[in-house]
């Protein structure tokens, strides 16, 4: 049994590098929406997994928690901002997808590197996959780097809060109750946020491009 | 309430201030309320204040925790004997000056009288509780408190721009020395992480690290006290401010410096070394000098009483460097001497120079100018101010029988016995130290004399002085507190040395108190009664036998007749006020022997001008070799680093990611 829940947390582990990878490579803002729903959904299964294998309670109320918030509401919320703005179908143009994905495996070698150390202290189950959760982190933290548009670098954001998440219910059994709530709210207000500052920004340079920020400098 | 510490009573105080200035900013617009009511109780409590002082003196150390702040970091507040000895200075100096402030204050200048109320009240509260402080923590939030508020207080008139200038080189000199002090802390709590004064005191530093607090102290408490370099602010935010805050800044604030200066060099430190006395000792003198040389020569009398206050400051820490000199060699009896001069001269600098500071602000308002060329012959139209002032000057130049002169001949004194240290190098320096006191001394006294001189006597130089009108009741009843402390503190030194004598005990480990109480109350002889004594009494009595032996004789043998003519007209047909001898004609002297020191620009005008004007202005010669070059560094260094911001949301992005796989790098070796 052991054995069997151990290979579902470490597949879960591997869906969510995928989709990190997917979602760096994808130039489709709509498909982008799709892969950041299936990520959440991946999460709220890891959680669920290791809250039955380690009967924490609270671990139950937290996957509930992004299954409503990273499942439902805020892919709900992106698809009318998409709608509202008028993206939907849109393509960006990005760097050199190759070059990127090189950069990207560099990034979890360097994670796994990292978190090699600190996965032999950790007693939990899914001590393994504290790796992956780090070149999620790093990955997604590229996505945000090299987009251009607003919305993406949003979904970039959110998906690092994913992977923050995942990491710390695989090293720790999750962060206190108090913690998690905190951050599910900071979440929903910087969601809300950041469309109010799109449509500004739009408003602004008849562009969702935030290039034209450059503008701000001061000279 | 019979229960109640000393240490209740002042946080009663403390409370009341800041409940005072509470009550300020409900009465935002009311003049009549803040300037009758509010002021007249913080006075008040000043003097509550000053009394549970003197009760809290005497008795043995209390300590207190209030849990204010942070999540299990609470106030510590201790009040032993030195942090006495600063809360009666600061609230007996403070009642007075909040006296003076209750007729100061006008409607309608820049910032709303509540809100002044306010700052001015915090103000107080923060430099009580800046020696009250028992850990860093709470230290350094009355400290920071302490200079915003000031700060404030300076730009009351914000609508200038030379005082927002003012005020901002106040604000970036007081950072400079706070960022110095927290490192002093740093250092001092020794990697114990434990940042309670109580956990200092334990600590035994290794020398090396004990010479890098002390001097970070130094720099950090100098900042503050206007040491030399650090001093430009103190010319500029003086005249800036108005005259009851010049007043405590100077009076008060200036104190609170010294009070950590000594806290950390006696009390924190487990050791002193000789060499930091000598080096505290040349920094002091040559700020005095270069205060005092300064003084003379300025043309604005606050600007003047700001110079002054450099150096009233450089002799202090002139006397703390002697104290640590005593005390690295253990001679414990000359060091609480030398230590006694110090605390004396910190009471009767925050006396006579609070006094002249609000004298200043009487003769502003009564004429509107600052200007010394444009004053002259008020004491015939302010006749109480100037009589008052007059009080001042003579304890400020160090004249018996006022306060001043005790100080310094304490601090003469404690010199003279410096042939006892075991060092010839030393003991061949500290005769040419004694004679440099003597000469500030002598400057300090000839700025003076111009100071009261220019403004008080001769003819006004100006048709609008004729309207000039003495100070108000609240004026008068504050500058004659203030100047009952002069004289008080003149003549019965022997009180105030038994007050000292319990704060000199515990740091330097001896006291004048027995010593001084055995002569009588009469007669001050600090060391012994052969060597040298001073009965400031007898001296008084005198002083007044032979003046009015002296009018007398010259009532009698005149007959009573007064004659007013022109003095020194020197065959001139007829003569005009402005023909006097000026502000610049009176410092010329001074000007011509200290050149070096100045950095002058003067203009003469050809002896062919038909409208000749003669322009000279003095300026320092450290902010155009020290702070503009320094001024350039920062900016042309500001110019580089501002490269880094590209305005692309990307690159920063970047900037983010790079320093995050930095330290997980980092983390994982």
């Amino acid at each position: 049994m052991d054995a069997l829940i151990g290979q579902l947390i470490n597949l879960f582990a591997a869906v969510m590098l995928i989709l990190a990878f997917a979602m760096l490579s994808q130039r489709r803002i709509v498909t982008l929406i799709h892969l950041f729903t299936f990520q959440g959904l991946t999460v709220v299964g890891a959680t669920v997994v290791v809250a039955y294998v380690t009967q924490q309670h609270h671990l139950y109320y937290s996957a509930a928690l992004t299954l409503a918030l990273k499942v439902a509401l805020i892919p709900f919320l992106l698809h009318r901002l998409i709608d509202r703005l008028n993206v939907r179908w849109d393509i960006e143009t990005m760097l050199n997808i190759p070059t990127l994905m090189l950069i990207g495996i560099v990034l979890v070698v360097f994670a796994f590197n990292l978190a090699l150390p600190i996965s032999k202290l950790s007693a939990s189950i899914a001590r393994g996959t504290l790796g992956i959760a780090l070149a999620c982190v790093l990955l997604s933290f590229m996505m945000m780097i090299t987009r251009a548009k607003a919305v993406p670098q949003v979904i970039g954001f959110l998906t690092m809060e994913n992977a923050l998440f995942f990491a710390a219910t695989s090293a720790t059994y999750g962060m206190p109750m108090v913690v998690e709530l905190g951050i599910a709210l900071d979440v929903l207000v910087g969601i809300f946020i950041l469309g109010v500052f799109m449509f500004q920004i739009r408003e602004q340079f008849d562009s969702l491009d935030i290039r034209h920020l450059e503008k701000l400098k001061e000279e | 309430m019979q229960n109640w510490l000393a240490v209740d009573w002042i946080l009663v105080a403390i409370g009341g201030w800041l409940l005072t200035g509470a009550l300020g900013i409900m009465a935002l617009r009311h003049f009549a309320v803040v300037a009758r009511v509010l002021f007249p109780l913080g006075s008040a409590v000043g003097l509550l204040l000053a009394a549970a002082a003197i009760n809290g003196l005497m008795g043995t150390p209390e300590v207190v925790t209030l849990p204010i702040g942070l999540p299990q970091l609470p106030f510590h507040l201790r009040l032993d004997s030195l942090s006495a000895f600063f809360l009666l200075v600061i609230g007996g100096a403070g009642a007075g000056v909040s006296i003076f402030a209750a007729g100061y204050f006008r409607q309608g200048e820049g910032t709303p009288p509540g809100l002044l109320c306010l700052e001015y009240h915090l103000f107080l509260a923060s430099m009580a509780l800046v020696v009250l402080a028992d850990d860093a923590y709470a230290f350094m939030v009355a400290w920071e408190t302490m200079a915003l508020s000031s700060f404030f207080l300076v730009t009351a008139n914000h609508r200038v721009p030379e005082i927002r200038q003012a005020g901002f080189l106040y604000l970036l000199i007081a950072h400079i020395g706070a960022i110095a002090i927290l490192l002093c802390f740093g250092v001092l709590q020794a990697n114990t992480g434990d940042y309670t004064f109580a956990n200092m005191r334990e600590q035994s530093l290794s020398p090396f690290w004990a010479s890098a607090a002390f001097l970070l102290a130094v720099l950090g408490f100098g900042a503050k006290a206007g040491m030399l370099p650090l001093h430009v602010w103190l010319p500029e935010a003086h005249p800036a401010a108005p005259s009851p805050v010049s007043a405590l800044m100077s009076g008060v604030m200036l104190k609170t410096a010294i009070y950590g200066l000594l806290r950390v060099s006696f009390d924190l430190l487990h050791l002193q070394l000789g060499w930091w006395g000598v080096a505290l000792l040349a920094i002091g003198l040559f700020t005095a000098l270069y205060g005092v040389v300064f003084a003379t020569v300025q043309t604005d009398m606050k600007r003047l009483l700001a110079y002054s206050s450099i150096e009233n400051i450089g002799l202090l820490l002139a006397a703390i460097g002697l104290t640590l000199l005593f005390k690295s060699y253990g001679m414990a009896e000359l060091a609480a001497l030398a230590l006694t001069a110090c605390l004396y001269h910190v009471v009767s600098h925050a006396f006579f120079k609070s006094l002249l500071f609000v004298g200043t602000g009487a003769v502003l308002h009564a004429t509107g100018e600052r200007n010394l060329g444009h004053l002259g012959g008020l004491i015939r139209f302010m006749p109480w101010v100037a009589w008052l002032v007059l009080i001042g000057v003579f304890a400020s130049s160090g004249l018996p029988p006022l306060s001043g002169f005790v100080s310094e001949w304490l601090l003469l004194q404690s010199f003279l016995f410096t042939p006892g240290l075991p060092n010839s190098f030393l003991n061949m320096l500290i005769p040419i130290v004694a004679a440099a006191i003597a000469l500030i001394a002598a400057l300090a006294g000839y700025t003076m004399v111009k100071f009261f001189g220019i403004i008080f006597l001769g003819q006004p130089r100006d048709g609008k002085l004729q309207h000039a009108h003495d100070g108000g009741g609240w004026e008068k009843a504050g500058m004659a507190w203030l100047a009952v402390w002069c004289i008080g503190l003149g003549l019965f030194p022997n009180f105030i040395i038994q007050l000292i004598d319990p704060v000199t005990t515990p740091l330097v480990g001896a006291g004048l108190g027995r010593k001084v109480a055995a002569n009588g109350w009469w007669l001050l002889a600090p060391t012994s009664i052969e060597r040298a004594s001073y009965g400031p009494v007898f001296f008084f009595i005198g002083v007044v036998v032979a003046f009015l032996l002296a009018y007398g004789l010259v009532r009698v043998l005149y007959h009573g007749q007064l004659r007013r003519s022109a003095p020194w007209d020197c065959g001139y047909p007829w003569q005009t006020p402005r023909m006097q001898d000026t502000a610049e004609g009176f410092g010329q002297p001074i000007r011509q022997i200290f050149e070096p020191f100045f950095r002058l620009e003067r203009h003469v005008p050809s002896p062919f001008d038909v409208a000749p004007r003669y322009h000279v202005s003095v300026t320092d010669h450290f902010w155009h070799r020290f702070y503009l070059p320094v001024a350039r560094v920062v900016e042309f260094a500001a110019e580089k680093v501002g490269r880094l911001q590209q305005g692309r949301i990307a690159v920063y992005l970047l900037y983010s990611f790079l320093t995050l796989l930095f330290m997980l790098f980092l983390v994982q070796r």
